[in-house]
Formats: C-alpha cells, structure tokens, sequence
C-alpha cells in the first residue's frame, strides 16, 4: 500500500530528529544513576550532540551544504 | 497531510504557545541564573561555608543548636532544621512567627561542630536570586501563582507537540539543518525556529513536564498527608499541638530516627504544627545516599512528647515521581557539563519562544499585505507539499 520510498521519505525528515531526542532521553536519565561517574560522562555526552547540533546548524554552518 | 489538518494544527500551535509565550520567557530568563545559584552564591559572598576542622570533629547537640536559634529571635519559632546536601556541618535553623506557611522567614545558620553561629548570616528572603527564584517558582503569588505557572506549562507542552506535528509538512523538502540565509529574514528565522525546536524537543518537554509537576508539590504533599496519614494520627485527633516545654529532645529524636533507617542521612526535620508535620510529631524526612535514593525522602514521625516512633511510611508512588521529577527539572544531577548544556539548551528554548513571536508578528503583517491568504508565502507547509 505504502509508496515505495515512503521508509525512505520517513527516515530523510525524522530521522536526525528521533536520534538527537533518543540520546537526549539517554541523557537525561543516565546521570540519575551516577554520582560523578561513568553515568554523568556518558550523560555529558549524550545531551553535548543534540546541543552541539543546535549550535552548529544555526551558528558555525552559515553556507547550505 | 491534508491541508486542513495542518490548518487546525497550526491553529492549536499558534494559540497554545502565543497565550504562554511571555511567561516562558520569563521563566527561561529567571531560570537560567538559578541553574547556577551555588557559583553565583559563591561570587555575591551569599554562600554559607563552615570554616575547617579535623574530619571526625564530633557534632554538638542538637538541642544546643536549637536553643543558639531560638534567642537570635525570641519572638519566632522553629518550622524546620535542615542539613545541605553539600555538608554535615552546617545546620539551617528555618525561624517565622507562625507554623503555618508563610514568606516572613528567617534562617539561622550554625556550625554542627561547635554550636555556634557562623560569621556569615545570610538572608534567603531577599535579594537578586530570591527573585529569580520567587518569579521563576510562584510570580510572588503563592500557590495560585504555582498553578498559574503549571497551566502556561501545559500550553507549552500543547505548543510542543504540535509543533513537532507541524515540522513535517514544513521540513518535508529540507534537509535537516537546512537555513536558507539568503531569503528573506522570516524564511530564514523559520528555519531556525524548526531547527532549535526539534534539537531541543525532548529536553524542553522534560523540563516542562517536571516544572508542572513541581507546581503541583504543596497539592501533593497535602494529599499524602490526608491518604497516607489520617489513619496514622487518627489515635492524636482532637489534642492540640504540643507546647515547645513538653517537647522531648530534638537530638534524641533524631537519633531514634535515624536508628529505625541505617544507611540514610539528614535532609530536614519538620516541626510540630507545621505543613510537613503533624501538630503531636516532629517528623524526620532522611534520605539515600545512593545517587538516586539521595533524592528520596524516608519520613519518620516521632512522638513528640515521648520521642518514641509513630511510624515510618513508606512515600507513595506520587512523592516519588514528584521527587524524581525535581533534578530532571534543577539540571543539578550530572556535573558542571550538565549544568552548561542546561544553560546553552535555555538559551536555544529562548531563541525558539523569540522565533516564534517574530514569525507570528511578520505573518501578521504578511497576511494582511497579501490580501489573507496565510499560506500562501513561499516559507509555508504549501510550497514543501508534493
């Protein structure tokens, strides 16, 4: 039924979207397990890409690529 | 997506996040200095340190530090006595004229070790972050305020969801990140609006799902106290409360407490007559010290007169999810790095509620200059559409 590049289509648009808000829940919650250890890094680093994606989209790349 | 559902989606987007825009400002402005009150303390001299000793220094008695309290203001009583997450040394003695709730409090700061007052009394009542912190938490409107809050909150959350609805039909033709700069500006800071508000999609509707939660803690904690403790208090019904010079010791309570409960520590002690206690009870509220189970709190209550313990419920699921709900919120969880991405991830949440408005003001304008036809711009869902 589907149109043959309907998964395609779907990955294009939402797929950046779901990775940056499932690291962002990893994130999230990793940290509230930890106390300064492996939790807070992996923490840092999971919710440091959606941020850094932010910053670089709408600051640093100022040409379209 | 038919066009009409769009339509209606951006009619619940355009709403839903114009009527609760200015207060989100408000609320992402005031809370990105509470996000670092502890270094902004430290910078202003409003941060309370105990001066070093050796490490096994033994604690006074509590009830010393009590009475130190009581005659630096012979006319208050004491609501609470809390211990920092930070340290063991230092015990917040809470003081007002009266148990109830109230914003005329005074806070006495002692030294554990040596009962006696530290050089440095500092007021909680005022200055710059208590405003933050009185606009960020209530509009310095009590508990009506704290609803009020909750509500704009849940229009945000109605602003996020369908927003994200809306990115489709907007992004369908767009490479993620796509800015097209070299349109005109509202083309441009509509391509922004989408970026941040899909980076920071999953953070935005975290925080604000927890800050309503938040508004909803006194509702919360006055539910617990009539579901779970009723029964409990029920033999004490009809006595008043107990008269400071019937009080057993405070230091024996406390360790009684902390006997029944090994492995815990000190969040606060809530007096008798108070909102977190009962008027026969001063009730100890210790708490883990895992990383998790240090944002849970074990209640103890204990007989005033007798120090003897009443009971020792276990929270509820819904203390529990309101406690949890609470770092989700601060960002204090997870470290300095935390605290930045908190900050930067604020900063972004006011570029997409600014965005927002501009687009709203510029459409304005646009639709009334192209005779109403509100899709018909070259930046709308009209011109992505297959």
């Amino acid at each position: 039924m589907k149109h043959p590049h309907a998964k395609q289509r779907f990955l294009a648009l939402w797929g950046w979207p779901i990775v940056l808000g499932v690291l962002t829940a990893v994130g999230l919650v990793s940290a509230l397990f930890s106390d300064g250890g492996v939790g807070d890094m992996l923490s840092g680093i999971c919710l440091g890409i959606p941020t850094a994606v932010g910053i670089w989209f709408s600051l640093v790349r100022t040409k379209r690529g | 997506m038919q066009s009409h559902t769009i339509k209606t989606w951006a009619w619940v987007h355009k709403w839903s996040s114009l009527v609760c825009t200015v207060f989100m400002l408000l609320l992402c402005l005031t809370g990105l200095p509470l996000i670092f009150h502890h270094e902004i303390g430290h910078l202003l001299g409003t941060e309370v340190e105990a001066p070093e000793m050796p490490k096994d220094t033994p604690h006074a008695s509590l009830d010393k530090v009590l009475d130190l309290a009581r005659a630096q203001y012979p006319e208050r009583i004491v609501q609470f006595v809390s211990k920092s997450d930070d340290t063991e040394d230092i015990w917040y003695v809470t003081m007002t004229h009266t148990p109830a709730n109230t914003d005329d409090f005074r806070t006495v700061v002692i030294d554990a070790r040596t009962a006696e007052l530290l050089p440095l009394q500092p007021r909680f009542d005022e200055g710059f972050m208590w405003i933050m912190y009185r606009l960020h938490v209530d509009l310095f409107a009590g508990l009506a305020g704290k609803l009020f809050l909750g509500f704009m909150g849940l229009l945000l959350l109605v602003a996020i969801v369908s927003g994200v609805v809306l990115y489709a039909p907007f992004m369908r033709k767009l490479g993620f990140g796509t800015v097209r700069r070299e349109r005109q500006p509202r083309v441009k800071w509509l391509d922004l609006h989408n970026l941040l508000g899909i980076v920071t999609l999953v953070w935005l509707f975290v925080v604000g799902a927890t800050g309503i939660i938040n508004t909803w803690a006194d509702l919360v904690i006055k539910y617990w106290q009539h579901d779970q403790l009723s029964s409990v208090l029920a033999p004490y019904q009809g006595q008043p409360t107990v008269a400071l010079a019937e009080r057993a010791s405070v230091q024996k309570t406390l360790e009684v407490a902390m006997q029944q409960a090994p492995g815990t520590k000190l969040s606060f002690i809530a007096f008798p007559g108070t909102s977190f206690s009962s008027p026969h009870h001063h009730t100890v509220f210790l708490r883990g010290d895992e990383p998790l189970t240090s944002r849970l709190l074990h209640p103890v209550l204990v007989d005033a007169k007798s120090a003897a313990i009443t009971a020792a419920p276990a929270i509820p699921w819904y203390l529990t999810a309101l406690l949890v709900s609470q770092p989700l919120h601060f960002g204090d969880y997870g470290g300095r790095a935390m605290q930045i991405i908190w900050a930067l991830l604020d900063i972004a949440s006011i570029f997409v509620l600014g965005t927002g408005l501009y687009l709203w003001l510029r459409k304005g304008r646009t639709a009334a200059a192209s005779d109403d036809k509100p899709l018909a711009g070259k930046a709308t869902p009209a011109e992505a559409a297959p």
